[in-house]
């Protein structure tokens, strides 16, 4: 399946990502007006960890065994079978949070507006992923794994 | 053409095949070039020269009786024509070169001197040609009315070349009408050479100036350059004056290979870039020579032993009507044709 | 009175309308230009620490922000212009030298811009490059006078050719030294022309070990100081090129700062952590020509004459008669730097007023090797602010074989001629060695760039060569006549060696 690759030796820490994953999930997707005006504020579904001078941008990692999966308990948590991703049917979450805390790479966060929670979906549909498309030092690749 | 058996034909052949392609040419200049046309003074040079005034010729005698015995020494015959006008003083010498005349390597240098001398210092005077049993006859006019100003058609030489042309870089005047000539070499030529700022520096290199701002000047300086000084056969000097493409080169046997990247590397400067259709006349040989991508026609053809070289197959056909074999020569290849017992 | 420090060049105007507050820009800026205020929630910006390299500009995911001169400015006046009266402000606090990074900015006459091409028209088609075969390949080396073929029946070379660099192109990278660049600016230049076909120039800095695999597209560098030279950095290069000078600071040596000196640039320098590099003026065994001659044979029975080994030089007011001195001292090409020649540190007073300008210097080298019978024995590559492939086609016309390039190629991987390279604080992961700002130069995406630059101008060369009717560079190189000359004096075109426009053959 494509999956997103991490190159940490070229990722600068602008937070870029972030901010486009976020406009991406939002209601409006314009980076202004979805930074300016939207309430509740967009949350990016992907985050940058840094410490000193190494810095890279981390997001579901769509695992092969996932936990997450095997902790829902509505079932909600479910692989795609085209595009092999893992994610969450809302109409299903309850917001146990149980995959949360099962996910090894804390990737996983909680839903603003509902009691659901929030992950990369891979932006299937889009023709990229917005992290990807969108890093200015090419430091996402979508690659087939 | 040139008889490759050495049997000499009349200069008439040489105006009847020119003057069929008269649509070519703009009034501008027509001239010949003969080879074996003075078999009774074949070891002489033979200076044509064109003079503006008699104050000219004077000098000009002046200078050469220095260095040389005039062997023998007249007007070039020749007869009215209404097309060619006011032509200049036309003279003709037969010349030995005295003994201890000269302390260059060679007596062809010293006659190369010599013509450069006249031409560049002495005014109104100009040496058409320098060969030896040759001569060169041009001037300003339709090529055909040349060749009768100066009634070809009572010489016979081995091999004539004939040349009409439509002037582009300089005005017309009766130097400067091809052939251009030097020693035996005669020089006839259709094209512009857009290297010809290169060319021109690296064969200065050499000694040789070039004043007359003419393509064919370069052209038969560097013939003269490297088939005489550098003693090149005509083969490899046509893969240096058209060489072939890299690409062409990499697929080359290793030897070939070597030797042409070597040529280009060394004689980048000798390449003529532009289009051209060439041909280049001395003792014992003619040579046709086309541009590396063949912007200007060039057509050869064969009866016997006579090899015929034309911008157009109908100036062939006008004096050889069934020829054996016709055909397009390749970008870059040279065509010889040479007298029997002759070395390229 | 008042303790005054010029204003900053620079202001940053923000469109808080279009501001999200990402904070890339706080994040970016390595002089801390932005910051954060999280009580007003907006972001201020210290315009007076601004370089104007723009990279917040680039960065910002809004177009929010325009870096713009200061308009902060004194009353006008064309003798005492800002510039001036800034500088000696500056020198009065500091009581030192004012460096700066990059070539001469000053309007001296760029001679590029005055001379024009030819086109062929009428008497003389013009050749399409995307039709026909058009050929850049050039050889920079020792040419001999004369070739011998031997063997009639089976022709074969009997003459050796000396050691020639193949290039695909006429242009090449100048040196930049690691150590003024960072590791992925090298590697993009290393690997950009061991791809395209070309070469790169260690400048003085060595050679790092992981670039050895690009060692035949690579010119190795002996400048002054000696950096990194032993026997195996000499035998893994594809050439030598000894570095006597360079066209920002003619006759003075150069100095990386040992901020700069970090372990890997330690290394490879020989020198230790945290020292100046201090390359001497001149090379302290070379005090006259002669030395030279006996350094150029040394580095050739060192590599057992399979290189070629060359001269770089700055172009200085006797550049001809220097010139021809090297070339019969036993080089094989010859590097003349112009006075635009860039640089990563230099005085500012030396970058802007010591040197010549390249055109006069390739023209007057290239007729005064020909006067000599010389030409042929070293190649000359110019160097010195080429900008575009027309100076490019027009140096190869005066007389050069071919062309460096290193400002073009530092704006090709983002460099925004800021001029503040000697800090070691450059945004674009370029003129640094920190490792927070070197991330930021993606080496792929340089080399792509890089490679992209070359290829664009090698088009346009093959181009402007078809529009001439010519289809092989060797046809152009010294060939004067297809250039003319527009708004030069007499004497300015006589030293070119060119015609004024209007002129015919």
């Amino acid at each position: 399946m494509k999956k997103i690759r991490i190159r940490e030796q070229y990722c600068m820490g602008c937070r870029l990502c972030e901010i486009y994953c976020a406009v991406q999930h939002s209601k409006s997707k314009d980076l202004v007006k979805a930074y300016r005006g939207e309430y509740p504020k967009p949350v990016p579904r992907i985050l940058v960890e840094e410490k000193e001078y190494l810095s890279f941008a981390i997001q579901c990692r769509h695992c092969e065994d996932a936990p997450c999966i095997s902790a829902c308990m509505t079932g909600a948590m479910r692989r795609d079978p085209e595009s092999g991703a893992v994610l969450c049917d809302e109409e299903k979450c309850v917001g146990c949070w149980m995959c949360i805390m099962v996910c090894p790479f804390g990737v996983i966060g909680r839903g603003r507006e509902k009691k659901i929670i929030s992950k990369c979906d891979l932006c299937l549909g889009e023709e990229e992923p917005a992290c990807v498309k969108n890093c200015p030092n090419e430091a996402l690749v979508l690659e087939e794994e | 053409m040139i008889d490759e058996s050495g049997e000499r034909f009349s200069g008439a052949q040489a105006i009847k095949a020119i003057a069929c392609m008269q649509e070519r040419e703009n009034g501008l200049g027509g001239g010949f070039a003969g080879y074996g046309i003075y078999p009774r003074f074949k070891d002489h040079n033979v200076f044509h020269l064109l003079y503006d005034d008699e104050k000219a010729k004077e000098s000009t005698e002046q200078y050469l009786e220095e260095n040389y015995s005039i062997e023998k020494d007249g007007p070039i015959p020749t007869r009215k024509q209404t097309g060619v006008r006011n032509p200049p003083i036309l003279w003709r010498y037969f010349l030995g070169i005295k003994k201890g005349a000269h302390d260059e390597a060679s007596q062809e240098d010293f006659v190369v001197k010599t013509v450069m001398k006249i031409n560049g210092e002495i005014d109104g005077a100009f040496v058409i040609s320098s060969g030896k049993n040759m001569g060169i006859f041009k001037g300003v006019g339709f090529s055909g009315e040349i060749g009768k100003f100066f009634k070809l058609e009572d010489y016979k030489g081995y091999a004539w070349t004939a040349h009409g042309r439509f002037p582009t870089n300089t005005v017309g005047w009766w130097g400067g009408s091809h052939p251009f000539g030097l020693l035996d070499w005669s020089v006839i030529h259709n094209g512009e050479i857009s290297s010809y700022g290169i060319n021109k520096r690296y064969l200065e290199n050499f000694g040789y100036h070039c004043t007359l701002f003419t393509d064919t000047e370069v052209i038969t300086y560097l013939f003269d350059l490297l088939a005489r000084k550098q003693g090149f056969g005509f083969d490899v000097i046509g893969r240096i004056l058209a060489a072939p493409f890299w690409d062409e080169i990499d697929r080359l046997p290793e030897n070939q290979r070597e030797i042409c990247k070597a040529l280009r590397m060394t004689y980048g400067s000798a390449l003529v870039n532009g289009p051209f259709a060439t041909i280049i006349g001395r003792t014992g040989a003619i040579v046709g020579i086309n541009d590396r991508i063949k912007l200007r026609p060039l057509v050869a053809a064969r009866k016997d032993s006579v090899l015929y070289l034309s911008s157009e197959e109908s100036g062939i056909r006008r004096v050889c009507e069934s020829p054996d074999k016709v055909w397009m020569p390749e970008a870059g290849e040279p065509v010889v044709g040479q007298l029997e017992g002759a070395h390229g | 009175m008042v303790k005054s420090s010029p204003p900053s060049g620079f202001l940053i105007d923000r469109d808080d309308e279009r501001c999200i507050r990402c904070q890339a820009c706080v994040r970016m800026c390595s002089n801390d230009v932005h910051a954060y205020d999280p009580e007003e929630d907006i972001i201020v910006s210290d315009s007076s620490k601004c370089v104007g390299c723009h990279f917040c500009e680039a960065i910002c995911p809004t177009s929010a922000l325009t870096v713009r001169h200061n308009p902060s400015q004194y009353r006008e006046n064309f003798n005492w212009a800002s510039e001036v009266i800034n500088d000696i402000k500056t020198q009065a606090g500091s009581g030192g030298v004012i460096l700066t990074g990059m070539g001469c900015d000053k309007p001296y006459p760029i001679y590029w811009d005055h001379i024009v091409l030819n086109a062929s028209q009428v008497t003389n088609p013009s050749i399409d490059p995307l039709r026909e075969p058009m050929e850049l390949e050039t050889f920079i080396g020792r040419k001999p006078d004369k070739i011998e073929i031997e063997n009639f029946a089976e022709p074969k070379l009997a003459t050796e050719i000396s050691p020639q660099l193949e290039l695909k192109t006429p242009i090449m990278f100048s040196a930049m030294s690691y150590g003024s660049i960072s590791y992925n600016a090298s590697l993009a230049l290393a690997r950009a022309a061991s791809e395209f076909g070309t070469f790169w120039n260690t400048g003085e800095g060595g050679l790092h070990k992981d670039f050895y695999r690009y060692g035949p597209h690579t010119v190795v560098q002996v400048a002054s100081g000696r950096f990194g030279v032993t026997r195996e950095y000499l035998n893994v290069g594809g050439a030598i090129e000894i570095k006597i000078g360079q066209g920002a600071k003619p006759g003075i040596g150069g100095h990386l700062p040992g901020e700069k000196v970090t372990g890997p640039i330690s290394e490879t320098r020989m020198i230790p952590e945290g020292t100046d590099a201090l390359s001497p003026a001149p090379h302290h065994d070379i005090y006259s020509i002669e030395d030279l001659r006996q350094l150029i044979y040394a580095l050739k029975e060192a590599t057992r004459y399979e290189k070629p080994v060359g001269v770089k030089i700055a172009a200085v007011h006797n550049v001809a008669p220097i010139a021809s001195g090297i070339v019969r001292a036993g080089a094989d090409f010859v590097a003349i730097d112009g006075i635009r020649g860039g640089t990563g540190a230099a005085p500012k007073v030396i970058r802007d007023n010591v040197g010549i300008p390249i055109e006069m210097a390739i023209a007057v080298v290239d007729s005064r090797l020909r006067e000599e019978g010389i030409r042929n024995q070293a190649s000359i590559i110019a160097a010195g602010g080429f900008k575009k492939s027309s100076d490019v086609i027009k140096a190869i016309a005066l007389g050069a074989d071919a062309v460096y390039i290193a400002t073009a190629a530092l704006v090709a991987m983002g460099c925004t001629i800021c001029q503040k390279c000697y800090t070691g604080k450059c945004n674009w992961g370029i003129a640094t060695q920190d490792p927070y700002l070197t991330k930021r130069l993606n080496p792929e995406i340089a080399t792509r760039r890089l490679k992209n630059l070359l290829k664009a101008w090698s088009l346009e060369i093959k181009e402007m060569m078809g529009g001439m009717g010519i289809n092989a560079i060797e046809s152009l190189r010294g060939n004067r006549e297809q250039l003319r000359g527009v708004g030069l004096n007499e004497v300015e075109l006589k030293m070119l060696g060119i015609k004024p426009a209007g002129e015919a053959w």
